[in-house]
């Protein structure tokens, strides 16, 4: 087969006309298979912060004896985030808080992208009839708004459980990831090569585990990553609305909470776990497109 | 219907200097590279040619040999990280290609040199209608007003044998067939009846029957309008067919040209020998096909010496150290090969 | 059917494919895309028997549909004696150790994330034919026979060229030992060159081996080297089947002498008398009443009839069979269009 010429962009050049081989090989492509290096770092920091939480922070998260000492004290060398109401460091409860968002994020991330990886490869492996409900299913559930169901669920749960939470995160998040891995399935379905794999005698499970499963994995990474930057701005929500993560349980999300009233006054209580927030949606978002250009996944799979 | 022809625009690329025998395109010493992560690929290392106007050339080659790239770089169509280097020249209808600015450049493409496509379902725009699609060929080039661009754009539409030409004028590309597809394709190269028509592998991607359908309006419209065609392809029997002249293709380099009859007589670059050895044919029912063993080497890094020695079934001491320059054979007939000055070296094939 | 000496190792009989076309909210059937219809054929032990045909005329389905890659929707497949279409689980598994497929695209039927090696083990392992070092030895043995180094096993397909892709994918279809293979135009995305290499590799396989082939090719040359018997297929029948030889001097069909005519000589001298086809094939979800050839038939007896009949497969002469109308038996005019 000749070197397949595509039309060119006659009003500017384009990469699109050469052979893939020669895309490839352009540094244009190369350069941008290398961005995702930094927000790992960045992520991977942030992880470790969190993990070591307890050695880092510089106090205890909890009420401390001399608490109507220190109620209110802006930030100061001894606390450098300032304190709150009950005269707790905002540092430490930040620190504390990381382990909580961030777990928080990663488990119900992690529940979702089960359920829906299921739930998506039967669609998209069965096929026929079965799909065509399984995604009828879906399209009712997608129509159903997310952040007012768990308001809702919320709103009505007193003093909701963190592994509660979890569930109820991970049950209302695996929509798009199934649509999304039915898709991947179906078009991986009509590869040869699946084709070839039932020619030779293999049987579902081992298809799945072995020829499916991992084309889905780069897909999923760029999902969950993303995912994670969106549960984590979700989660913080709903703890400032009071119906996430309860207090005392610090969560950047009710720490914020706490200083809603005072915010010109007490404006730490806002500002520091805001900036850890945004920071870690952002370092989310910024892996997460990253992993979508080194995986190459907004171009046609060759 | 009468359509009248509309008024030409002011062609700024008016010709300077040519003589009516110079031929119609003249390419010398092309050069075409890519930069790559890989290194620098020579995809078009010094290819020089003529076409005479009225002429046919095919230029015929595997994957990787640079004709694709070749052709392109005539209309200046190659896109970044390729360059055209300097110490390329391409001359047409009296006119140096490379030095136009774009708006000479454009005025060229399409009306006086067009391009037919491999594939045309991405060569066609999916959002416009094919006779939108071609009435825009006119219209860009010439002061047509929409109907009579619309008119022509039927008429030409007949001229390639679609049935019910404007009905079919108002469908998109998706609602046609692979046939009707590509003759639309050829339509929108042809209607403003271009001097040169380059075709890459117009046929490829045809069911035979339709290429030869493709093939005989292509000989039609030749006849028709005098035009010279550079006929882009890797099938050896359209080459049979179609081809005056042929060039062949290997490494980024022209390793032969004859007419057509004397390429398949008398082959003499092991190349054109093996490729003609290795394509079965209808008339030789059973047997082994000959190979060609190995493949094509990286446009990175190609060999010193000649480009095709660890495939040739001759390569002697000199083919590693001497790169062989293209050599007379015959009249009109030129090999790349030391085989043509040192016959002796000549092994006995066994089929 | 025509059956050379001894049973048929692959029999065929009456099969057929219809893909439903739904449409609508509710996604209901409102017709069918005759893919294949009533297609019948035996291979023998040992032969190749080539199916060719444009594209649209169903032989890639027909491919598939002989392996239950697709479910045929009617018609008989016997494997060595063997009912393919009554079997289920693990009798079909078993079955399919000795009915293989090697596909045309060698850039998709290799699973990018797997070895050249893990591809051809793959067979191995699922019918527990071999495993670790014993299955590893096997791979490299695959790979010399079909002309790599032992070497590439660890290598993936993109650092293979298209020629060598397609030696692995006939690599991997021979792990299992099979004593049929489908070949699903193996050799039509390959250049030149390369396509000489592959046809030989096969042919040298076959006789090694004993390998019967089903080769699908819409190339004409191709199957002069490697069929020895030929079937056209269009829109979904098989409209002339016959011996190799017989096929490419004295085609019958109308359709058969338009399409050997239609292929380019390389040869310049060649006297060429091209049959041109008027019109455009019919889709095959709208096929024509009765032959359905019959719109762009330029034989000079057609008729009304050939609108209204569907014409059988018959033997015209001995092996040679025509689904025709208007050509009679044992005899034909010695003058043909």
């Amino acid at each position: 087969m000749t070197t397949p010429v595509r039309v060119p962009d006659l009003s500017g050049a384009s990469l699109a006309s050469l052979s893939g081989e020669m895309r490839s090989m352009s540094p244009v492509v190369s350069s941008r298979q290398r961005r995702w290096r930094v927000p790992f770092l960045f992520i991977v920091l942030l992880a470790t912060v969190a993990v070591f939480a307890p050695a880092l922070a510089p106090y205890s998260p909890d009420i401390p004896a001399n608490y109507d000492a220190i109620q209110n004290l802006a930030p100061s060398r001894a606390h450098p985030f300032g304190t709150d109401g009950l005269g707790r460091d905002v540092l430490s409860r930040v620190l504390f808080a990381s382990r909580i968002s961030l777990s928080l994020a990663f488990a119900s991330v992690l529940l979702s992208l089960v359920l829906g990886t299921s739930y998506g490869a039967i669609a998209g492996l069965v096929g026929g009839g079965i799909d065509r409900w399984l995604m009828r299913g879906l399209d009712v559930a997608l129509s159903i708004p997310r952040l007012l169901l768990l308001l809702a669920v919320t709103a009505f749960w007193e003093n909701l459980p963190l592994t509660a939470l979890i569930m109820l995160l991970g049950t209302t998040g695996w929509f798009d990831v199934a649509r999304l891995v039915r898709g991947e399935v179906q078009r991986l379905a009509q590869q040869d090569f699946v084709t070839a794999a039932r020619a030779t005698g293999v049987r579902g499970a081992r298809m799945l585990r072995v020829h499916v499963l991992p084309h889905l994995v780069p897909l999923l990474i760029v999902n969950a990553t993303l995912s994670v930057a969106a549960t984590i701005a979700l989660e913080a929500g709903l703890s400032y609305l009071g119906l996430g993560v309860q207090p005392p349980t610090p969560s950047w999300g009710n720490i914020m909470a706490e200083g809603s009233g005072g915010m010109a006054s007490q404006w730490w209580l806002s500002v520091f776990p805001g900036m850890a927030t945004v920071i870690a949606v952002l370092a989310c978002h910024a892996l997460g497109d990253a992993l979508r250009d080194r995986f190459a996944l907004d171009q046609v799979p060759a | 219907m009468t359509v009248s022809r509309p008024l030409v625009k002011t062609d700024p690329a008016a010709p300077n200097g040519w003589a009516p025998n110079d031929p119609l395109l003249a390419v010398q010493s092309l050069r075409v590279t890519f930069d790559t992560t890989r290194g620098l690929a020579r995809a078009v290392d010094g290819v020089s040619f003529t076409i005479a106007a009225g002429e046919t050339v095919c230029v015929v080659g595997e994957s990787g040999c640079g004709k694709s790239v070749a052709a392109l770089s005539l209309l200046r169509l190659i896109p970044a990280p390729g360059r055209i280097e300097s110490g390329s020249e391409i001359h047409f209808d009296g006119m140096n290609l490379l030095t136009l600015n774009e708006e000479a450049l454009r005025s060229v493409r399409g009306r006086r040199m067009s391009m037919i496509f491999q594939e045309p379902m991405t060569a066609l725009n999916p959002v416009l209608t094919v006779g939108e699609q071609i009435a825009e060929v006119v219209r860009v080039h010439t002061k047509a007003s929409r109907r009579e661009a619309w008119a022509q754009a039927v008429s030409m539409l007949r001229e390639v044998g679609i049935a019910d030409p404007d009905v079919r004028a108002t469908e998109y590309p998706h609602q046609l067939s692979g046939g009707m597809r590509q003759r639309v394709m050829i339509a929108m190269a042809l209607v403003l009846e271009p001097r040169l028509v380059i075709a890459d592998e117009p046929t490829t991607a045809l069911d035979v029957t339709i290429q030869a359908q493709i093939l005989e309006l292509l000989r039609a419209q030749r006849d028709r309008t005098g035009l010279a065609l550079l006929l882009i392809t890797h099938d050896l029997g359209v080459v049979a067919e179609m081809a005056s002249r042929v060039l062949v293709m290997y490494a980024g380099q022209i390793v032969e040209e004859a007419p057509v009859g004397a390429l398949f007589a008398t082959a003499t670059h092991p190349y054109t020998e093996g490729l003609l050895a290795a394509v079965p044919r209808l008339d030789q029912i059973g047997g082994r096909l000959r190979t060609i063993p190995g493949t094509v080497p990286a446009a990175t890094d190609w060999p010193t010496g000649c480009r095709f020695r660890a495939r040739c079934p001759h390569a002697f001491a000199r083919c590693e150290t001497d790169a062989p320059e293209l050599v007379q054979v015959g009249p009109s007939h030129r090999a790349r090969c030391h085989l043509v000055q040192e016959p002796s070296h000549r092994k006995a094939i066994t089929p | 059917m025509t059956i050379p000496a001894a049973a048929p190792l692959l029999s065929v009989r009456g099969l057929t494919k219809h893909f439903p076309i739904r449409t609508g909210l509710l996604q209901r059937r409102t017709g069918a895309v005759k893919a294949v219809d009533g297609v019948s054929f035996d291979i023998a032990s040992g032969e190749t028997l080539a199916l060719v045909g444009e594209s649209g005329c169903g032989k890639t389905t027909t491919g598939r549909a002989v392996l239950r890659l697709i479910e045929p929707t009617a018609g008989d497949i016997h494997f060595d004696g063997i009912d393919v279409r009554a079997l289920r689980g693990e009798a079909l598994r078993t079955l399919r150790r000795r009915m293989q497929i090697v596909f045309q695209d060698p850039w998709g039927s290799l699973n990018p994330r797997m070895t050249a090696g893990a591809a051809i083990k793959e067979g191995l392992i699922v019918h527990n034919l071999a495993h670790g070092a014993e299955a590893d030895r096997r791979v490299a043995t695959l790979l010399d026979e079909v002309g790599l180094q032992a070497s590439y096993a660890g290598r993936y397909p993109h650092e293979f060229s298209g020629g060598q892709r397609q030696r692995i994918g006939i690599a991997r279809a021979l792990a299992v030992q099979p004593s049929f293979l489908v070949c699903d135009e193996p050799v039509s995305a390959l250049d030149v060159s390369v396509q000489a290499q592959v046809v030989n590799l096969l042919q040298d396989l076959q006789r090694e081996r004993g390998l019967a082939y089903l080769f699908i090719a819409h190339d004409l040359a191709v199957v002069a080297h490697m069929a020895d018997r030929v079937a056209v297929m269009y829109l979904g029948h098989i409209v002339e089947l016959a011996p190799r030889a017989t096929l490419f001097a004295t085609p019958r069909m109308p359709y058969t002498k338009a399409l050997l005519s239609s292929v380019p000589v390389p040869d310049p001298t060649a006297n060429r008398q091209r049959v041109l086809l008027p019109g455009e094939p019919p889709s095959p979800a709208n096929p024509p009443s009765g032959c359905v050839f019959h719109p762009r038939c330029l034989h000079p007896a057609k008729d009304s009839d050939c609108a209204r009949i569907v014409p059988l497969l018959e033997e015209k002469t001995p092996g040679h069979f025509v689904a025709c109308l208007k050509e009679s038996m044992t005899h034909h005019p010695t003058s043909s269009p």
